[in-house]
Parts: C-alpha cells; structure tokens; sequence
C-alpha cells in the first residue's frame, strides 16, 4: 500500500544559490519518468505559491532536459541577498531543500521515479 | 594531448589545504584559485583606500607559501587566480618574495587590471553610459556619491596573453570565475576566440569546478552515500583537443564524482540554463551530453556556444548603513515563547532608548526560521536559537542595539544562555548594483615580468 503524498525529494535532488536578491533553484530528476512528472506538475506557479511567505516578485521555470532538470528563478526573494539581508539565510541556499520538501500527490508510477529505478 | 586544470579555492575563505593538496596529487597543468564573491571587491576597495598596498586576498599568498614545494617538484605547473582582487600589482609583489625566498626565482609572475572603474566612473557617466542598474533600471547617478567599488568582469583573453607570454603564474583583479578555467583551454590548444563551441566547452568546465568541492560532493544532497567528505577531492577538469572534457578528482580522496554532484553544481547560480552570458561567450548547458566515464569520473561532451555579448557585466557596490545580528540561546519549556519575548525586549529597549531601526528582523532558529512562513515549526522545540537583526543608515542605532543582548542574561526569561562571545559586531553594508558596460570602454591591462 502506497502513501497518497510523498515529499519531491522521492524523485528529486537539486541545489539552490543566489544572484543578487533573487535565487535560482534546480530540481534534478532521478528518472526520465520523474522528468515528464515535473514538467507536467511543478509549474513556475506551484512554486511561486510554495514560496509565497518570503515574497517572490515574479517566478520563471527553464528546462534542462539534458540533464532531467527544471530551474526556477526566484525574484527578489533573498530580502536584500547576500549585502543587506537580515534573514540567517541571506543567499538561498537552503531553498532547494525547502523545495524538496514540498508533498505533492503520490504519481501511479512512482516506482520508475525513485533513486536508481529504471 | 589534454589539458588538466584543477580548482583548489571556491571563495575566500575555502579550506588552506586544499590547493596544496589538489596540486601535488593531481597531475595538474594549471591550478586555479578564486576568491572574489560578488561583495569582496566593496571590502578590498575600502581596505585600499586605508593602505594603498592592501586590498588583495591576503589568503593566497599563505596559499602560495605552502605551495612552494610542490611548484619546485612541478616546473610545469602554472597558477591562476583572481586574487589581485583591487591591488594585482601589490599582491604580485608580495607573492615575487615569496617566490624568490623559496627558490623559484626563473617562475614569471603576470598581471591582469583594467577591471577598476572607479577612477574612470564621473568620466563614464559623463560620456552618457548610465550603469542602470540591472535589476531596477535606476540610473547609478542616484547612489554616485555612496559607490565604494565598480568593476567589470573581465574575460580569459588578457590571462591568455599573460600565459603566451611566458607567465607561470597569473594575478588578475575582477574576472569572470570560469574564465580562470577558459583561459589555460583556449592557449594550450590554440583555439580561436570565435570557436563558439571550444568557448562554451571550457566556460560550462570552468562553471562547473570554480566552486571547488561543490561538484565532488559538497552539498549534494545524497550526501549520505559519500565516504570521508572530511578529506572531499577538489575538481579536476581534463580537457581534450576534441572539445570535450572530464570532471574528476584526485585519487584516494573523499567525496564523489557523479551525475548528481555534477548536475548540481552545473545549475547552480544559474538562471536560464540555455543562455549562460561570461564575458567569452554565451554558453548553451543545454546542449551538454553527460556520462558517467568512470568511478568519479563524469565525461561531458556536445557543448554549443553563441556568440558573446558586446558587454561586460559590472559589479558596484556603494555604501548602505550599517548592520548587526546578534544570538542567545533559549532552552525550553516554552523556549519559542521565551524567545519571542527576548526578541521584543531587545527591541523595545532600542525604542525606548529613542533608537527605532529603519529594518528588522526576529529570527527563532529550531523554529523553521530558515525558510520563513515555508517549512511548518515543530511545536515544542527543547531549545531555540534567538537571533535578531537591525539595519539603519545610522552607525550609532546599531552600536546601540548591539548592547542590548547581554542584559538579557539577567533581565529575560529563564533559560536563557549562550552570551559568550560578547557584543555583536557592527558592519557596515555595502549593497550590490549590478549593470552592464560596453566592451570597448573598458581595456584589459596586461603586464608580465621580464
């Protein structure tokens, strides 16, 4: 019996780091299927509501299939970044793991998305 | 023939050992070393401004020091980094007597300036550039009067010539971070600087180890599966005529060198990943093609580049006021409460001693404060970390502020603890202005030692 929720992090892994006062976050498939899963569900505005509390101005989401990615831009997100911010995390770089956090709605085929499937 | 260049410093601030130890194990033809974060330039710029034979990483040269046994076993071996920071004349001197002091005296040291706008910047507004910033679209007339520092991100060309032209090692101002990597590629092959394609192979290598231990398994998530990351390999790139290259590390180190390691630092400080604008090209990492070759070895090959732009990108900083953060300790029942209660003291405190900061901030660490609002607080926390933060263009708000942790160890809640490392320091903020300039108002300097 299968959860009805799992956190990203099932089928993802990825890195977060700062420009200026905006952040970038890359989430990496493990699999081509977990790939098509987040093109489909981790849209730019999933994101930019997970995020809503530290205040993005604006989300963009680019697309690496290459390397089974999507990359989120966050702007305007770090409260002043590196230089002027008064958070403990002036530079973003926690937000990947923020992100891979998130439960989404268990995918039927999770079993092909999960960490060395084929 | 390949070209080995190994990254031995990410930031200032990296770990001493690491270069001493990539350079003797790993075969290297070049070793580059990058200190320059995109505000170290502001706190250089002031440290030149109080002694104008300052303003360089200081690190680099107890780097140098140790390295000196390893350059005498490797004649070969050539250095690379951006050290020079706002002073490459005065840190190329200093690391001169390093060098003869320790037998090295045949090894030509180079320089690479031209990157400091700021004696240039009245002249450049004058001539119409605006420096708006990117961000904004603000023009840099409005903070002029408050800019510490201005440079441009140079490219590889200038450290190119230096190498040409006999340098065995290299000290430049403000560069871009892969073009410490580009520039050994593009003159050990004699590559042309429109090969597009060559440009972007060494620029996506170059991104991908300037970070240092962050594409051998620092960060990377699945760090649980990674032996001894306490002695973590720093990156190797080897790069073939071919135009293709390898991501490894030296043998018998810790860490890991896989398709994960790698994606994730390439993505990293990226935002669109099909157009990664240096000053040598736009860099396509949508084009690459990776594969793991070997255990800890990633082979990547297919890069395609466009064309660079006719601008460099310009980092200014100017000044913002100043800052303090400060921390106690909570330790529960009701340490979140506790710590609440503390954070408002300490501001209520500044109020009534007339002192309202222009921002602020109340941090309860263990209470999902690193990701505010994001990731849900466990509800009873044992113990908490208090931090709270000020910023105000007045120095003596700060000051003050800072003063107002330690009554708290007698005056706050039980449980309270952690006052040992005294006040908190007051720094001055320099903000960040990004901007753009046009490639032919700015003139790389070159000068090698005869």
């Amino acid at each position: 019996m299968s959860e009805a929720f799992i956190p990203l992090s099932t089928i993802a892994h990825g890195r977060s780091g700062d420009k200026g006062n905006h952040a970038n976050i890359a989430v990496i498939a493990y699999t081509a299927a977990g790939f098509a899963w987040l093109r489909e569900h981790l849209t730019a505005e999933a994101v930019s509501q997970y995020f809503a509390p530290l205040g993005p101005s604006k989300v963009v989401r680019y697309e690496a299939a290459n390397l089974l990615a999507v990359n989120f831009m966050l702007y305007d997100v770090l409260a002043g970044g590196a230089s002027r911010s008064l958070r403990i995390d002036t530079q973003g770089k926690t937000l990947a793991l923020a992100l891979l956090r998130i439960r989404v709605a268990t995918p039927p085929d999770v079993d092909r998305m999960r960490r060395g499937a084929r | 023939m390949v070209v080995r260049i190994g990254n031995g410093c990410g930031f200032w601030g990296d770990n001493l050992d690491a270069p001493v130890l990539l350079a003797r194990d790993g075969r290297l033809d070049f070793l580059t070393l990058e200190y320059l974060a995109e505000l170290t330039m502001s706190i250089l710029a002031l440290q030149k401004q109080r002694d104008p034979q300052a303003g360089y990483a200081t690190d680099f040269l107890d780097v140098l020091q140790r390295l000196a046994p390893t350059l005498r076993d490797q004649p070969n071996l050539k250095v690379i980094t951006n050290a020079g920071g706002m002073n490459p004349a005065d840190c190329a001197a200093k690391a001169r007597a390093i060098l003869d002091k320790e037998g090295l005296q045949t090894r030509k040291i180079a320089t690479v300036a031209g990157d400091d706008l700021l004696p240039r910047l009245d002249a450049l507004l004058a001539g119409g550039e605006t420096l708006q910033n990117l961000d904004t679209g603000a023009p840099l007339a409005t903070v002029r009067n408050r800019v510490v520092s201005a440079n441009a991100y140079l490219g590889a060309r200038p450290i190119a010539d230096a190498l040409v032209r006999g340098a065995s090692i290299v000290i430049t101002g403000r560069v871009a971070d892969a073009s410490l990597t580009v520039a050994p590629a593009m003159q050990s092959f004699g590559w042309k600087w429109d090969d597009w394609d060559r440009l972007c192979t060494a620029s996506v290598a170059g991104h991908i180890i300037e970070c240092g231990a962050q594409a051998t398994g620092g960060l990377w998530c699945n760090w649980k599966d990674e032996p001894d990351l306490a002695n973590v390999g720093y990156p190797i790139a080897e790069i073939d005529a071919g135009g293709s290259f390898t991501i490894s590390k030296p043998p018998s180190t810790g860490g890991a060198v896989n398709f994960e390691t790698v994606s994730e630092q390439l993505l990293y400080e990226v935002g669109d990943p099909a157009a990664y604008l240096t000053p040598d090209v736009i860099a396509d990492f949508t084009s690459v093609k990776m594969t793991q070759a070997g255990r800890d070895v990633v082979r990547i090959d297919g890069a395609r580049g466009k064309p660079a732009t006719g601008t460099y990108k310009v980092s200014i900083a100017y000044r913002d006021g100043f800052m303090a953060s400060g921390t106690l300790v909570l330790l529960g029942p009701d340490a979140v409460a506790k710590a609440q209660l503390c954070g408002q003291m300490i501001l209520q405190r500044l109020e009534r001693a007339g002192v309202k900061p222009e921002r602020s901030n109340v941090e309860i660490l263990g209470a999902g404060a690193v990701v505010p609002g994001v990731i849900a607080a466990p509800t009873e926390p044992p113990e908490v970390v208090l931090r709270v933060s000020v910023h105000d263009a007045r120095k003596a708000a700060v000051e003050r502020f800072s003063k107002e942790f330690a009554p708290l160890v007698t005056s706050g809640t039980p449980g309270v603890t952690g006052y040992t490392t005294g006040r908190p320091p007051v720094r001055e903020v320099f903000a960040y202005w990004p901007a753009l300039i046009a490639k032919e108002l700015v003139q790389a300097e070159v000068h090698v030692e005869s």
